[in-house]
């Protein structure tokens, strides 16, 4: 038996979403972004929407999503991605439309154009990846950083008697009418994974049904910035990150989940 | 044939509609036509002047310094613009609410007590096209016709029952401006 | 004849974004523009053209949502007034970097920072030399009457296109505020998303089988392939320069003066050309109706001609600069112009011309 005879249709329990372009992802080892990348575009495969999706880039590591995910995209300045959609969903109310973002670049810089969006209910995807730092500029503090938390602007950790407190955005625009689904998650883990992607099902569904925001936030490593071991990265998040920002459902069907 | 007037007054009193409808009035003669108004916080109850300029040719500067016709509705804008009529030229006021009456002797003076018209006529709101009436009797550039499709056009539809009520108040401004002797 | 009607400059460029087919207007209020939103607002086109008007969160927000637009291959539009339009200037530049078509509307009041609301002409260097970031122009139209409010916005549509390059419109207080008479020209249908895609096959409408995926955006991190994109879009100035500069001459065949001037001011210099000729001076009025590219080769041409020429602006002097440039010192050239929200009057402008040039 040689590998001619395993490479068969029968025997294939993976492949790599057809909606991923052959570059190589420019991610930090063991950084989310990756895996990110590819539950959305399996998501987009799956339900079929590849001619009928336009996405929008941020300003932040995912700045060159675009060369990964093989669909029309747009790139934002920096936290104007929610504008952008807006725009793109009201002229092609029938196109599903998403937006990809940080969390400097969505609840820093951005935060008018994210909180008016999901005020006004767009009937978009707001996908937020959070890790609490600025990564791509080099690990300066972000909206998100925790209380304690170093980071290169805040380098004896974050003292939130002079640098306010972390923003826990998705919370915030749950309470926002227009807002149909938020939810957070993490793909840390294979059962993380799989509940992310049902997440990202669920909101390309609501937008499908025209029913308002969908704002779905992905708590990720960056171990980079973090300074740690991708696997000591995860564990860091799971005794850090999570506590203050767990995962979980909070807004479904327009209605807040109460825990 | 070019008029160039300014219309000034308090805010409330009408005046840039007044003016528009002149303007419009203008376009339905076949004339060429621009109205500049003052704007700004200064529209919430202090002075509002326009200036409407009706010319039989395409018109250069909105902006002039000097008309041919001032229009006054308060003693603030006949402190401002008395001084500005062309030597020649026509200051029509109401004398209600003036204690300085104009002393130009290079100009053609007219008065109109329109508010107290308006008061009689039991509409207050009409004010302005007595006023109008009397700058159509001294100055009657545009004909009372083509001032009625004027109203037509610059009134909503829901307003066109009014019509009427205008015309008449045109009319009486029309007898009840006379030359100011001093 | 087209429909006439008296109309606020505004409100007739709003009203000729909805015959001209725009697909999409976003604005934030600021005087003295905000009846461009509510004329817009009042007409309800997106019941009748479709055509999509949302007041956005800010002036930051809306230019990007043209930014958005534009991507996708459709015409947005977007209005301000100085303080509003500095607000957009980072999408503008994003927008002139990724090739999109705009129609931006700047009703310029006095500045700098909040100054008043009163008419000004002190934006020009931030609508001709930049504004935001970067090596990019703007197409810039100057109109000087209601008529051209209306008018300029189906040149604009074109030159969007033509060039995948955002236009401005620059007016002022006085074009904006002031009432003309306007005819309007017939409505010209919008564009259907087959349209769209034919006319503008680079737009993210979604990745078809057919072709590869088209990716809007400013971004090239590789700096030769940026410089190459750069000299790709000062290809595009110099053809504006070459193909698309527009003025008008008012009285210059025996001038011995020139005013130059765009925009109110024109019209204020015209009736100065009026009062000078009265008085026997031989005076002439260049308009400027492109800003850039500016009619610098005709300029040099009446500099042969003319003893000297004074720019009128409603600012401390931008725009004579670029007249000096087109000069280039073979006549006098000086400039007059209140600024801050004051208006010159022609008188002003003719005693500047007696005092600076004739002498």
């Amino acid at each position: 038996m040689d590998f001619k005879d395993i490479i068969k249709p029968e025997n294939l329990v993976y492949r790599r979403s057809s909606l991923l372009t052959d570059k190589p992802f420019s991610y930090c080892p063991g950084c989310g972004h990756g895996t990110i990348h590819r539950l959305i575009m399996e998501v987009v495969e799956e339900l079929g929407i590849q001619e009928i999706t336009v996405g929008i880039a941020p300003v932040g590591c995912s700045v060159l999503a675009y060369e990964f995910m093989n669909m029309d995209m747009q790139q934002a300045a920096h936290g104007r991605a929610p504008a952008l959609a807006t725009a793109l969903k009201r002229l092609m109310p029938d196109k599903y439309i998403f937006t990809y973002q940080g969390d400097g670049d969505l609840a820093a810089i951005g935060t008018a154009e994210t909180i008016h969006a999901c005020n006004r209910g767009e009937n978009i995807i707001i996908f937020f990846v959070n890790n609490g730092i600025y990564g791509m500029t080099g690990g300066q503090m972000a909206p998100t950083t925790l209380p304690g938390m170093p980071a290169s602007t805040c380098p004896f950790g974050r003292d939130v008697n002079i640098m306010g407190n972390p923003l826990k955005i998705t919370e915030l625009v749950a309470q926002l009418p227009g807002v149909h689904f938020a939810t957070r998650q993490s793909v840390h883990t294979p059962r993380n994974v799989r509940r992310a992607k049902k997440a990202i099902q669920m909101a390309f569904e609501v937008q499908k049904n025209k029913k308002g925001t969908s704002f779905v936030e992905f708590v990720s490593n960056c171990n980079s910035g973090w300074k740690l071991s991708p696997v000591a990265a995860n564990e860091w998040m799971e005794q850090h990150m999570f506590p203050f920002y767990p995962l979980g459902d909070i807004k479904v069907d327009g209605n807040l989940v109460t825990k | 044939m070019t008029e160039e007037i300014i219309i000034a007054g308090f805010g409330g009193q009408g005046v840039l509609s007044m003016g528009k409808i002149l303007a419009y009035s203008g376009i339905m003669q076949g004339k060429e036509v621009s109205w500049m108004p003052s704007y700004g916080p200064e529209m919430r109850g202090g002075t509002a002047n326009v200036t409407v300029i009706i010319s039989d040719e395409r018109i250069s500067s909105p902006i002039v310094n000097v008309f041919d016709t001032a229009i006054i509705l308060n003693q603030q804008s006949m402190d401002k613009f008395e001084k500005t009529v062309k030597p020649g030229g026509v200051l029509i006021y109401d004398p209600n609410g003036i204690t300085r009456h104009p002393s130009r002797k290079d100009i053609k003076i007219y008065s109109i007590e329109a508010t107290d018209e308006a008061t009689n006529m039991g509409n207050t709101k009409i004010f302005n096209m007595i006023v109008l009436g009397g700058f159509l009797s001294v100055k009657p550039i545009v004909k009372l016709e083509n001032v009625i499709k004027g109203l037509e056009k610059s009134l909503p539809a829901r307003h066109h029952k009014l019509i009427p009520m205008n015309q008449k108040a045109i009319e009486v401004g029309m007898e009840l401006v006379k030359e100011y002797m001093g | 004849m087209g429909e006439l009607r008296l109309m606020k400059g505004n409100e007739a460029f709003a009203e000729a974004c909805i015959r001209a087919g725009v697909d999409a207007y976003f604005g934030y209020p600021i005087t003295p523009q905000s009846e461009v939103l509510e004329y817009l607002m009042s007409q309800k086109p997106y019941e009748t053209t479709g055509m999509v008007v949302l007041q956005a969160e800010s002036e930051v927000a809306a230019i990007n949502m043209c930014y958005g637009a534009g991507g996708a291959g459709f015409l947005p539009v977007t209005s301000s007034s100085s303080p509003g339009i500095s607000l957009k200037m980072e999408g503008v530049s994003y927008i002139a970097g990724a090739e999109l078509p705009l129609i931006i509307l700047n009703v310029v009041r006095g500045g700098p920072g909040l100054g008043d609301i009163q008419p000004a002409q002190s934006d020009y260097f931030q609508a001709t030399k930049g504004g935001g970031h970067g090596d990019y122009r703007l197409y810039v139209l100057a109109p000087s009457s209601v008529q051209e409010m209306a008018d300029f916005v189906l040149i604009a549509k074109e030159m969007a296109f033509k060039y995948r390059n955002p236009v401005m419109i620059l007016s002022d207080g006085i074009i904006g505020q002031m009432m003309e008479k306007v005819e309007l020209f017939d409505p010209i249908p919008r564009r259907t998303i087959q349209e769209v895609e034919k006319q503008a096959p680079w737009a993210t409408t979604g990745k078809k089988a057919n072709r590869e995926r088209n990716i809007i955006t400013s971004l090239d991190l590789d700096p030769l392939k940026q410089e190459q994109h750069v000299y790709h879009l000062r290809d595009k100035y110099s053809q504006m320069e070459r193909e698309d500069v527009r003025f008008e001459e008012i009285s210059t065949e025996d001038a011995e003066y020139l005013l130059v001037a765009y925009g109110s001011s024109a019209r204020i210099c015209q009736k100065a050309v009026d009062l000078a000729r009265e008085e026997g001076i031989k005076l002439g009025l260049l308009r400027a109706i492109t800003l850039f590219p500016f009619p610098s080769k005709r300029l040099a041409e009446l500099s042969n001609q003319v003893k000297g020429m004074l720019a009128v602006e409603m600012s401390l002097g931008q725009m004579v600069e670029d007249v000096k440039l087109a000069v280039n010192c073979r006549v006098p050239v000086e400039h007059y112009g209140r600024t801050g929200g004051v208006i010159h009057s022609p008188v002003e402008v003719l005693e500047a011309l007696k005092s600076k040039i004739i002498k």
